[in-house]
């Protein structure tokens, strides 16, 4: 293993003073023609990349308000300057969002505006060349996309929509990130990001479902590919092979058990996750997003629930009714999609499930806000449900939990450092210094509260916090979903059904 | 003359702000990203963007100095403008006779809260890192322009009712210039001429945050994707 640079995390969430270039070594590896012929991209970089990338900017401006008002009315104002967590980690002034959208801006007004023809020195406009995208491809990928900046920027400029977009206008140019574009290829040629073939993955269920009735009793069934079933359950590939994400599959099916409402997994979409999303493509997004929808009418469901996953479930609810819907051949009873906290949150209220808190007595509980539940989706009737309902859930399910810092939690989370497709190892060093700010806030409470579990219901922030925690001497064991505190709570066969 | 330019300037700065605001209010947004938790009505949206434009308040909890440094700048700003009614109206609204002394001190607030600004971008690392040149000739425009107001209150003053009679009488003069018999007279051109090159570069800078704001998906969309099929014409296919 390389030696990578671990911060010192000290007792406050400090802002670092900058230093120039810290990140610029971190190049993400580039798709090759074998990752990005399959999905339509160049499969190297196009000879007339410049015209070609700002043609693309020209399109996207008009496909999308978004970024064309988040390039005009920046003023400048730097309040984001200390709330992007990659910043706070690194030091490196193109991480402070407005730095990271001004290398897209100062291209958009060297092509888009009549300061940046006349003036470009005034302005700060910048040709589209060999070193401007240069740095887009490094600094684009240092973008989780969680959108802290949003919250705090007077205008809402969410730089995850320049992000994508600078994405997407590298991709049709052909400079595209491995990782990302390898794994939605994965999505449709097999199901999955993980790659799992359908005997695998009936498999692990059936050893899911015998390690579930050696260490309960109760013979507990986590179907797959089942017609006629009420509830297709959409889970991150993770939630099937990887810890401690799996321990949270066998809590989801506990509780359809408990209620006694039948559920199915599918191959054919055994992924909640929506890679799409992370390289800007509506295409790519509508198109994975569409396996959903195909199997829930095949297979003839009546329900649609979402697992423990960040931004599948920002995809799921904020985009599927668009993409792919509407979704009224499901029970317009629920809400569809439904979250699976959403789910077992109405079975709880419904007194359909007992929990036994002193099951997690061994726990001293903390919750993590995932950025994509948290700034871009909601759980339940009211605005705030995504904070609430999870933390209805862990109280439900122990007797010790206490939040973090305020500043770090709710719509002020801070990311895991793993998000929006830089789950990578080459982009390892960014990841550990990302990670820093929820790390400070973290250790305060395993100081202070001897907390001793971080609850959360995100497969990115899983696989994230697992591997880099450990660097900051914090046990990986630390780290697991809420529906694994369900799972431990949950009695079965107390009672049985739901009306 | 000065008339004359007046009428090209505001022409400039009418037709450039909407075909800006056109483009803006043309371009879609084919999905939902408000940023949560968002208003779940049109009326909670209604009241969100009040609040931002009104009380800046996501600035609020970002960075305490911006927020008291812009807000004290917008809101001295707006009763500066409607004092400004007087040079323009006749008869004058009842309400703005008086605003006369608000709008003194609201001209030494803004100049104070644009100095402070301006500090701020030349002190603070972060800040000063992040700021072009254009960004510091904003502040010294808008500086320009107040310093020159003040002037023309406290010290130089202009003989405004001989160059509103040669506004008013533009169209037999198109090539003349006012009287100027004095330094007000000298302060009243140039704070008119710096007023007129803020509103050329307006509808084409970072000034257009002003309309740019209300556009702006993350605050302005109702947060109900899942009640509601969001769908916009060139994602339907």
């Amino acid at each position: 293993m390389a030696d990578y640079h671990v911060p010192v995390v000290g007792d406050d969430i400090k802002t670092p003073d900058l230093k120039t270039g810290t990140m610029a070594h971190l190049h993400p590896y580039p798709a090759t023609a074998k990752h990005m012929d399959p999905m339509g991209f160049p499969g190297e970089r196009v000879e007339n990349w410049q015209q070609k990338g700002i043609e693309k900017l020209g399109e996207l401006l008009k496909k999308y308000r978004s970024l064309q008002v988040y390039l005009d009315i920046c003023v400048k104002c730097g309040a984001c300057t200390d709330k992007c967590h990659y910043y706070l980690g690194t030091q490196d002034p193109n991480n402070m969002p407005v730095m990271r959208a001004e290398l897209m801006r100062s291209v958009y007004r060297r092509y888009f505006t009549p300061a940046g023809k006349l003036v470009p020195g005034l302005v700060n406009a910048a040709d589209f060349d060999e070193e401007t995208l240069g740095k887009w491809f490094t600094y684009f990928h240092q973008c989780s996309q969680c959108r802290r900046c949003s919250v705090f920027c007077p205008f809402g400029i969410d730089t995850a929509e320049i992000t994508m977009a600078a994405r997407e206008i590298m991709n049709a140019i052909g400079v595209g990130h491995k990782y990302s574009v390898e794994i939605i290829g994965k999505v449709h040629q097999i199901g999955n990001n993980l790659g799992i073939p359908k005997p695998a993955l009936k498999g692990t269920l059936e050893f899911l479902e015998e390690e579930i009735l050696d260490s309960t009793g109760y013979d507990v069934r986590i179907p797959l590919d089942q017609e006629g079933a009420d509830v297709l359950l959409v889970a991150p590939s993770a939630d099937f092979f990887s810890e401690p994400h799996i321990q949270s599959l066998m809590g989801y099916a506990k509780v359809f058990h408990q209620a006694g409402i039948s559920f199915t997994i599918s191959s054919y979409a055994s992924e909640a996750a929506n890679f799409g999303m992370f390289i800007g493509s509506y295409d790519q997004q509508k198109k994975i997003a569409k396996r959903v929808v195909e199997q829930a009418r095949d297979l003839k469901v009546k329900r649609l629930v979402v697992g423990e996953c960040g931004h599948a479930w920002r995809v799921a609810y904020a985009f599927w009714n668009t993409l792919n819907g509407p979704f009224d051949f499901l029970d317009p009873r629920y809400p569809a999609p439904q979250h699976i906290c959403e789910f077992t949150h109405d079975l709880l209220n419904r007194g359909a499930l007992t929990l036994d808190k002193e099951a997690n007595d061994s726990f001293r509980v903390t919750f993590h806000d995932s950025c994509n539940v948290a700034r871009a989706t909601r759980m339940g009737p009211k605005a705030g449900g995504q904070f609430e309902i999870p933390r209805d859930l862990i109280r439900a399910s122990c007797n010790h939990y206490v939040d973090m810092d305020e500043d770090t939690i709710r719509e002020k989370t801070f990311c895991c450092g793993g998000g929006g497709g830089l789950l990578t190892d080459e982009l390892m060093d960014l990841r550990i210094r990302g990670v820093q700010p929820r790390v400070t806030a973290l250790k305060r409470v395993m100081e202070s509260d001897k907390v001793n579990f971080m609850a959360l219901i995100c497969a990115i922030c899983k696989a994230q916090f697992t591997k880099v925690l450990p660097m900051y001497g914090i046990p990986m064991e630390m780290v697991g979903g809420v529906h694994q505190l369900v799972s431990n709570a949950i009695q079965l066969g107390v009672k049985k059904g739901v009306v | 003359m000065l008339t004359f330019l007046a009428y090209i300037v505001l022409t400039i700065f009418v037709l450039g702000f909407l075909s800006r605001i056109f483009v803006y209010a043309r371009s879609p947004a084919p999905l939902k990203i408000a940023t949560t938790p968002a208003p779940t009505t049109v009326s909670g949206v209604a009241w969100r963007l009040f609040t931002e434009v009104v009380f800046f308040n996501s600035l609020f909890k970002s960075d305490k100095l911006a927020w008291a440094g812009g807000l004290a700048f917008h809101g001295a700003m707006a009763v500066v403008l409607i004092r400004h009614l007087r040079y323009f109206c006749d008869p004058l609204p009842a309400f703005v006779a008086p605003l006369q002394i608000f709008g003194i001190v609201a001209g030494i607030v803004m100049a104070g809260a644009l100095a402070f600004l301006l500090l701020r971008r030349l002190v603070f690392e972060r800040v000063k890192y992040i700021s072009s040149k254009a960004d510091y000739l904003f502040l010294v425009l808008l500086l320009a322009i107040a310093g020159s107001g003040l002037l023309m209150d406290f010290a130089l003053r202009p003989s405004i009712v001989d160059i509103k009679s040669h506004m008013l009488s533009m169209w037999r003069s198109v090539t003349g210039l006012p009287p100027i018999g004095s330094a007000g007279d000298v302060m009243f051109l140039l704070h008119l001429l710096l007023v007129g090159l803020l509103l050329v570069v307006f509808p084409f800078s970072k000034l257009m945050h002003a309309g740019g704001i209300f556009f702006s998906p993350t605050r302005n969309q109702v947060d109900n994707p899942r009640e509601k099929k969001h769908v916009t014409p060139w994602a339907k296919s």
